[in-house]
């Protein structure tokens, strides 16, 4: 060999060169791509469906930009989901994205990476986000997760109805019909003529089924109404507003009126059982995104052909909407950061919301108002068309709502879980305390949440 | 064994080096160190460090970027001096007393009588009752009371569609307060019972035969024998079972969890269900963690007296 020049030194030189030179260069090479591994942990969806359609855009957008996406689903039954962020909060380490309920991103926002530069470019493709998602998404003006699709839902009123027109006189189909008008009698749909169909169909029998538990559909509605009187538990800045609160007082009369025409037990109801109390025919209206009417429509179909929904009842400052968002965030350890934002900016763009949202047969809601025409809304049914005033249009002049802003996401979120918006009810109608003792106790409570953030 | 405390060894071994270290790994408190290491590490890793932890926790601030400041207890302790100013949180303080209380008072009692009637059962007969009874407590008390739930679901309760069945008025379980409190009573003496009452049918069992014939040769009637000859034999079982249940009880989290989840307008919630709420549900880890440590001086204060009591028997018994 070493008569060629070839020596044994050289050829163990060179190919250890050509080895480290190799190893050194070489790209992050997994199965299919060679980005690297993102790794995913998304909200268990209701809807089984809601979770396929979520694989199927990651395999898609993973095969696209060669990149392995991992994909886990975490409940949100037991506060798992809760219990996950937490634990990977503590521990700097997990999913690169994760799905944020309501008031997470506010509370993990500064472990999470900012969002501004997806948000910027969504924004400019599709307008305006609604409002809500804006309070809960954004901190010190900046967003920290993107508003999600898949998970995100409203909770207008899905009326029964046949009921409605039989016990309280209104025809809801009219007053909201399946095109982008309000029909005669939408104008009148306050909640002054809510409180009037919730005693007349009390009196029939089958009254409204709002829960006044602790539990986020009771602390919804409720907040939902309070934001239509105008009437804040706290100021943005975190103040209680609760002393001679005219508009607070007049509401919280109005929850009185309307809590003692409902049925005896809501006090314990929990997110279940106004479901319940539609599938099973016991009902004239809940405030509920369209879980409910999919359920019956499976198991109770007679019930399912009678339902219909309408925005929520107008007050003095107008309608709104309780708003129940989920978030796409980035932890702010994650490694994967570019990839995970070029994820999060795919899923939210209108194609992949529409998939999103047809395949949990309406109930997913984009952030953005200008995606509320999607078909699916038009097309489901029985009876066609029953979803069309589900997400929020502008005709119906209504706007979303999240229980207690304006006040700062970390004062909120205390009071949201407290439920100390339905409590307030209950200590006056079940408690037997006058308005202005439950008053005086929701200040003092606000006043402890306040203290030490 | 050598005054040092180190075993004999026998053989001559290598060098003077070799032999100290060999000495050192024979001795018999090396030997036991080593052999309860295995335990320390699980106790320090899995008791210690978490309940350091949670003290830790208890005296930062919110977003737990420094200590929490108080108005009148020192930086540190901001959460307990919030906690001690606010209503809901002594109201959860009182309910966990009356929760913790009753209950373990209804499955001592309860757990005594079953004892008594299963040790008059002749030993075949006996093996299948106490294998029934002991079912509610095999059963995970999240999977239960979640059917106790049903039972006492609002809308659909089956126990008040039995009721209303004989003309008695459907009862709310769950959604007035005094009656949400005895549910959740009710779930957790049916699932502790059983352990009471085996935990006293072995001690039943210890009782001296003789004990019962001398007391029957004096004379003695059924209550004083069960006052004189059973009470004071089992008095150390019965009190390190209160206290064991005790602690359990005041800790309790699934059944409230399950079944009221606190409501109604918190007027079920315990320590642990109430933690939880403030810590991770409201996103306030250190003041959740603050609450949970507040079962500590109370459990504390019940484990030294018991203890004594166990102590002070002991002592005369010897």
């Amino acid at each position: 060999m070493s008569r060629n020049g070839i020596t044994r030194r050289n050829v163990l030189r060179n190919g250890a060169g050509v080895v480290a030179a190799g190893a050194l260069s070489a790209p992050m090479v997994h199965a299919q791509g060679t980005g690297g591994t993102l790794r995913c942990g998304f909200w268990d969806h209701w809807v089984p469906a809601g979770n396929g359609i979520m694989r199927e855009l990651c395999a898609e957008w993973g095969r696209a930009n060669r990149v392995e996406v991992n994909v886990e689903f975490i409940t949100s039954v037991g506060n798992q989901n809760l219990l996950t962020i937490n634990a990977q909060a503590q521990s700097r380490s997990g999913h690169d994205i994760l799905s944020f309920p309501t008031w997470e991103p506010a509370a993990k926002h500064e472990l999470l990476e900012p969002m501004d530069d997806v948000m910027g470019r969504l924004a400019q493709k599709y307008g305006e986000v609604t409002p809500a998602a804006e309070y809960l998404g954004k901190v010190g003006g900046k967003w920290v997760a993107v508003p999600a699709v898949s998970g995100t839902q409203l909770k207008p009123s899905c009326t029964r109805f046949d009921l409605m027109q039989q016990h309280a006189g209104l025809d809801m189909r009219a007053m909201w019909p399946a095109k982008a008008e309000r029909g005669p009698g939408a104008d009148g749909w306050t909640w002054e003529a809510f409180a009037a169909a919730a005693e007349k169909c009390k009196a029939a029998g089958v009254p409204f089924g709002l829960p006044m538990g602790q539990f986020s559909d009771a602390v919804d509605w409720v907040g939902g109404l309070l934001t239509s009187y105008g009437a804040n538990m706290m100021d943005a800045r975190g103040n209680p507003t609760i002393r001679n609160n005219a508009k607070l007082r007049q509401a919280v009369e109005m929850l009185v009126r309307i809590s003692r025409a409902l049925p005896d037990d809501v006090w314990a109801w929990d997110d279940a059982s106004n479901n319940r109390a539609l599938i099973s025919g016991r009902s004239a209206l809940v405030f509920n995104p369209p879980s409910a009417w999919a359920v019956a429509k499976r198991d109770q179909p007679q019930v399912a052909e009678n339902c219909w929904y309408a925005p929520c009842p107008a007050g003095p400052e107008g309608a709104y909407v309780g708003y129940l968002p989920y978030f796409w965030g980035i932890w702010s350890f994650s490694r994967m950061k570019p990839a995970a934002k070029g994820l999060i900016e795919f899923l939210s763009e209108r194609p992949q919301a529409e998939r999103q949202t047809n395949t949990s047969s309406g109930y997913d809601i984009p952030p953005f108002l200008s995606m509320s025409d999607f078909r699916i809304w038009e097309t489901e049914g029985p009876p066609t068309g029953f979803a069309y005033n589900y997400p929020v249009k502008p005709h119906q002049n209504q706007k979303t709502s999240v229980a207690f802003a304006p006040a700062p996401a970390e004062f909120a979120v205390q009071a949201y879980n407290n439920g100390l918006n339905t409590k307030l009810i209950a200590r006056i109608v079940q408690g037997g305390e006058s308005i202005d003792q439950a008053m005086g106790w929701v200040e003092r409570e606000l006043n402890t949440i306040r203290r030490g953030g | 064994m050598a005054a040092d405390g180190s075993l004999a060894v026998s053989a001559a071994s290598g060098t003077g080096r070799a032999s100290s270290l060999e000495r050192f790994a024979r001795r018999r408190s090396t030997i036991a160190f080593l052999m309860t290491l295995p335990l320390l590490v699980v106790v320090i890793g899995l008791v210690g460090y978490p309940a350091a932890y949670g003290i830790y926790l208890s005296t930062l601030n919110r977003r737990m970027t420094g200590f929490m400041e108080g108005d009148w207890l020192p930086t540190g302790l901001g959460n307990f001096e919030i906690l001690f100013d606010s209503d809901t949180f002594w109201m959860v303080v009182w309910q966990s007393c009356i929760f913790a209380i009753s209950a373990v008072l209804l499955k001592a009692l309860i757990g005594f009588w079953l004892a008594h009637m299963l040790h008059h059962i002749p030993t075949k007969g006996q093996r299948k009752w106490r294998g029934m009874l002991l079912v509610p407590w095999v059963i995970p008390p999240a999977l239960s009371t979640l059917g106790w739930w049903w039972m006492f679901d609002p809308s659909y309760s089956s126990i008040n569609w039995i009721l209303n069945i004989f003309a008695v008025p459907a009862v709310p379980w769950l959604g007035e307060p005094w009656w949400a409190r005895a549910s959740v009573i009710i779930v957790n003496v049916w699932y502790g019972a059983p352990f009471f009452m085996i935990m006293y049918l072995a001690a039943l069992k210890s009782v001296p035969e003789q004990l019962y014939e001398a007391a029957a040769i004096d004379g003695a009637t059924s209550w004083q024998r069960l006052r004189y000859v059973t009470l004071p034999m089992m008095a150390n079982i019965i009190s390190i079972t209160v206290l064991f249940s005790l602690i359990v009880t005041f800790a309790n989290y699934d059944i409230v969890r399950v079944l009221t989840n606190g409501g109604p307008r918190d007027l079920t919630h315990v320590f642990a269900s109430y933690a939880f709420q403030v810590g991770i549900l409201s996103s306030n880890i250190p003041r959740g963690a603050a609450v949970s440590l507040f079962m500590f001086p109370i459990l504390a204060v019940c484990a030294f007296f018991v203890l004594r009591g166990v102590t002070r028997r002991n002592k005369e018994q010897m």
